[in-house]
Parts: C-alpha cells; sequence; structure tokens
C-alpha cells in the first residue's frame, strides 16, 4: 500500500484556494500510485480561525461545492480531508472525512479540544463525542486529529475497535527551542507516535501542516512509523511536501506473531477497573 | 528545590530557519516583498537587519541610520559594518534638525523624555521610508527588553513584524554570532545611546546575564516568585523585576477600548492579522 501525506501551507479562512491545493496534491499523489492521501488538520480551512469559523464550514456531501470536487476525486485515490463541519443544528466541529470511490466512509469529529496556552479551540468549536474505527479497502483504520492523540485514550479505543491503520492529522504551531536540533513540540509528537505504533503494533500515519499563521510556525516532519515503531518516512521540517511511502501490511502479521500484545489485552479487565474509578471518583 | 543550571543556548540553525521563513511569509501575505529596518549599530538591529537580508535578499532591505548630534561615532561606524557585511541597501537621516526644535522650546527637559522624543522621531523617519521604499518596518526588540518595557512606545517599539522579540538578549548573542554579526558589536556593552555614556545594564540595575536567566524562570518555565528564590535568586531582585514586567504589560497591549456594543474590537471580534492570506 502507498500512502501520501499531504503536508501542506494552507490559506486562512480562503477554502477555494485551499481546495485548488488539495486537488493539484491529489493529482500528484496519483501519479506516484498512491492509494490513501493524507492531509493536515484543517486544510481546507487553516488552523486559528477563530471568528472565521462560521464562514469557511461545510457539509461532507455530494451536493456541498468544496466536497463534490474532493469526492470525484476519490474515485482513484482514497482521501483523508480536514475541515469545519457544521451539523444540521449549527454546531461546528474539528473534523477530518475518509473519502473513498465517491463516498464519505467516515467523519471524526475532534473529541479534545485544546483550550490552555496559545489554544483556544474550545471556544470557538464543539467537542466530538465518538470515537470509532471504520473499514476501507486497505484494513480498518481510525483517525485522530491533534490533541486527540496526546491523550491515550482515543488511539487505544480506535485499536480496540480494530484499526490497524491510525491516521494522525494535526496542525501542531512548533514551540519550545533550545540547544537541541528540534523543536521540543516535535520531538515530543514524533516520541508519542513512535510508542503508539510500538504499543499497539499497527501503522501510524501522522500529517502535519507547515507554513505560518501570525507568529505561529508549523513545523512538518509528518512521518509514518511501522508496527514494529520503525520509521517508515519522514517529510522535512517547515517545507511544503507531499512525500508517499510503501507501507507492507502484512508486517502487521510478522509483528503480532512475534509480540502479541493484541492478543493478550485485557479488555475486560480496563473495563472493570474504568468502572470502578468512575463509579467512586465520579470521573 | 533542585537548583539545576539554567540553560538558555538555542539550536542557531532551527531559530535562523524559523525566523527567516517567518519575515519572508508574513511579509508575502502582506502583500511586499521589501523591508525597512533602523541600524542602531547594537546587536539587535544588527541582528534583524542579518535575517531579514537572508530572508529577502539584501537588495530588499534599507537600512536607515538616524544619528543625533550626540550619537556616539561608534555607533555609525558598526551600523556601517553591518550594511557592508549584508549588502543591503541604506540611507543615512540625521534627526538633530528634526528634534532640536522641540528640546528648545523645553530646555528643562529630561534625559528620559529627550530619549523619547528621539526614539519617536525615528519611528516618523522609518516609517516614511517605509512608504517611500515600499517595505515594511521589521522590529528590533528582544524578549528580555519587551518583558522589562526597556523601550519607548510608538518609538523604537513601532513596527510591522518582529521576528526577534521572542529571543532573550542572552539568546540574540548567540544568534548573532551564528548569523555573522561583527564580533565588536556583539562584544560592546548594550545601549541606546540616547545621550553619551548612557548603558542599558547601568539603567537598568542588572546585568542581562542575570535578569534573562529569571526571566527565563518566570516566564518560560512558571515558576512562582517563591520558586526562584528557593533556585537562587534574591528575593528583593526577583520582587523588583516581576514589578517591572507588571507595571509595563501596557506596552504590550493595544490599548483597551471600552466596551459598549455586542462585538467590540479586542474582545470578541476575533481575527488573526492573516486573516484571508
Amino acid at each position: 500500500m502507498k500512502i501520501s501525506l499531504a503536508q501542506i501551507n494552507t490559506r486562512l479562512g480562503d477554502v477555494e484556494a485551499n481546495l485548488e491545493k488539495h486537488l493539484a496534491c491529489i493529482k500528484q499523489a496519483r501519479e506516484e500510485d498512491a492509494d490513501l492521501i493524507v492531509f493536515p488538520e484543517l486544510s481546507l480551512s487553516g488552523y486559528a480561525l477563530q471568528d472565521l469559523t462560521p464562514a469557511v464550514a461545510h457539509r461532507p456531501s455530494p451536493d456541498d461545492p468544496v466536497f463534490a470536487p474532493l469526492l470525484g476525486a476519490s474515485q482513484d485515490v482514497d482521501i483523508v480531508v480536514g475541515f469545519v463541519d457544521e451539523d444540521s443544528r449549527h454546531r461546528f466541529y474539528i473534523a477530518a472525512a475518509y473519502l473513498s470511490r465517491g463516498e464519505v466512509r467516515h467523519v471524526h469529529h475532534k473529541v479534545y479540544l485544546p483550550t490552555y496556552g496559545l489554544f483556544d479551540e474550545g471556544r470557538f468549536f464543539a467537542w466530538g463525542d465518538a470515537v470509532r474505527a471504520f473499514d476501507t479497502d486497505f484494513g480498518r483504520a481510525g483517525i485522530a486529529i491533534c490533541e486527540d492523540f496526546w491523550h491515550a485514550s482515543p488511539p487505544y479505543l480506535l485499536w480496540l475497535d480494530g484499526a490497524d491503520l491510525l491516521i494522525f492529522t494535526s496542525a501542531s504551531p512548533g514551540r519550545g527551542i533550545s540547544h537541541a536540533g528540534k523543536l521540543e513540540s516535535a520531538a515530543w509528537v514524533e516520541r508519542i507516535n513512535q510508542a503508539y505504533a510500538s504499543l499497539f503494533t499497527c501503522f501510524v500515519v501522522h500529517a502535519n501542516r507547515v507554513g505560518f499563521e501570525d507568529g505561529l510556525n508549523f513545523w512538518g516532519g509528518s512521518t509514518v512509523f511501522d508496527p514494529n515503531g520503525r520509521l517508515v518516512g519522514q517529510a522535512p521540517y517547515f517545507e511544503e511536501t507531499v512525500l508517499t511511502v510503501e507501507i507492507d501490511l502484512r508486517q502487521l502479521r510478522r509483528t503480532r506473531a512475534r509480540l502479541p500484545l493484541l492478543r493478550d489485552e485485557r479488555t475486560a479487565l480496563v473495563q472493570r477497573e474504568l468502572a470502578r474509578l468512575t463509579a467512586k471518583e465520579g470521573m | 528545590m533542585l537548583h539545576r543550571p539554567i540553560d538558555l543556548t538555542i539550536n542557531t540553525d532551527l531559530a535562523r530557519g524559523v525566523l527567516t521563513r517567518f519575515i519572508r511569509s508574513e511579509i508575502g501575505r502582506a502583500g511586499f516583498s521589501r523591508a525597512v529596518i533602523g541600524l542602531s549599530g547594537g546587536i539587535d538591529s544588527a541582528l534583524s537587519c542579518f535575517l531579514t537580508a537572508e530572508a529577502l535578499g539584501p537588495e530588499n532591505v534599507l537600512a536607515v541610520r538616524m544619528p543625533y548630534r550626540t550619537s556616539s561615532p561608534d555607533s555609525l561606524e558598526h551600523a556601517q559594518q553591518v550594511i557592508e557585511k549584508t549588502g543591503v541597501q541604506s540611507v543615512t537621516i540625521p534627526i538633530t534638525e528634526m528634534v532640536e526644535p522641540l528640546f528648545a522650546r523645553f530646555p528643562e527637559m529630561s534625559a528620559t523624555r529627550c530619549g523619547n522624543v528621539m526614539a519617536r522621531a525615528r519611528m516618523i523617519v522609518l516609517y516614511d521610508q517605509s512608504e517611500a521604499f515600499g517595505g515594511l518596518v521589521v522590529g528590533t526588540g528582544n524578549k528580555t527588553e519587551i518583558l522589562l518595557g526597556y523601550s519607548t512606545l510608538y518609538g523604537d517599539s513601532a513596527c510591522a513584524l518582529n521576528p526577534i522579540g521572542d529571543l532573550y538578549k542572552t539568546q540574540v548573542r548567540q544568534l548573532a554570532a551564528a548569523v555573522g554579526v561583527p564580533q565588536e558589536i556583539i562584544a560592546k556593552p548594550p545601549s541606546a545611546d540616547l545621550w553619551v555614556g548612557q548603558t542599558d545594564e547601568g539603567e537598568l540595575g542588572f546585568t542581562y546575564a542575570e535578569v534573562d536567566q529569571l526571566l527565563y524562570l518566570l516566564v518560560d518555565e512558571r515558576f512562582s516568585l517563591h520558586d526562584c528564590v528557593l533556585a537562587g535568586f534574591q528575593a528583593e531582585f526577583v520582587q523588583a523585576v516581576w514589578e517591572r514586567v507588571r507595571r509595563n504589560q501596557f506596552k504590550r497591549m493595544l490599548p483597551p477600548i471600552a466596551k459598549l456594543s455586542n462585538r467590540t474590537v479586542g474582545y470578541d471580534f476575533l481575527y488573526l492579522r492573516d486573516w484571508g492570506t
């Protein structure tokens, strides 16, 4: 299977311009025989939307002017795209949709909205309320958006729900400079993504964006880790790139024959202990 | 509390890459390709000039020297070294004739007042050159100076974007050395050069090396004042610095608007400056 990571910059609030860039990247991915192309968080709108949020919202359906061409393009290659989803009662979500063969296979609404430090997502967006894996032509997959995978529970739930391909998207602002050769935020994300691949013996695909929004820099460095926790490929830091990497899905079988963490996972025990904790502490 | 050494060292390749990209991106999306910088001969404006020349190409940068009658000749000469080393365009516009009539009108004017007038006269010249040259004004204020409020409001702090505002003075020195700022400029005592013999450290009453370490704990590491004392800083020094940071918050913000309507600029009319670009 070949996966393209579309590590793009976006125009803040200009969905039309961003759509054009998406279609160009999808064309490139097709030329490289990719089966799936993954765009970063809020790839159609830009990240720090603030009061632009309602103006850039779209519905992932064939009658939407932005999703119609994307669904058309998904006839040839599967697409994960980031956008603002508006539900029928006008709640706005940070969302990612999996498009395949002209259909919307899955929509994930971000379940953890960072509202601290430089982040203010909870002020503008509604909290997603579900973490679900879904079937693709390449096996079962799951999507988590940025802060979703800073928490351990969404990737864990996706794993238990059958996802062998974890698709992570983000618009991660670079921060934390020291003598080290990487920003602290970059080192942190790479470390946990490698850890998820190792702990869950699955593929972890991460598409991060690049460019600036005012003084915020987005650091790129998108990665693919295999079920052994090995780095399969990484896009450069800070540079706009479409990186296509090939993964061997049979690696799942070889790794899990050696390391049966999934087989031995005691979900009933976890559930019992969680039930006890939530009853006792009112969590 | 464990007293560990405070390390402000930065990876200069990483910082240089982010800052030159920032300059290119933010000037470009504002619809410009050129920049204007006030070059004092000091390390901060020298670093900003080197970074901007690298980001935009030296032919797209105009360095403006704005000496006053009493300015140190070294300042002009050091600025000249930066101009020659970066290859940027340059112009020298003395402010003496601009400011002296006001000084003559108020013979009792204090050194602080005179310094503020000069800083604001330079701002006027710089923004005029911005329009004439078709370039945005690139700022030269570092993180130490911004936190301590050691600048003139609407004077030397006025700019369109500031690439070095998240670097402490200690880190400015490190990055300046890495990008090729002449050693003479890096080594000399920092001074606003608003009057003869003025130095930053003399006026502030402490060294940048000391205060940068303290500010790093207070701001970046979120230490409480008490934590800083436990980490080995004098209680009076910690108090005085934090009070100075607090008193100067106004210099870091746009003036507050009194809210009357349902939607007010500054409170609930929220868009980035990069809106639509």
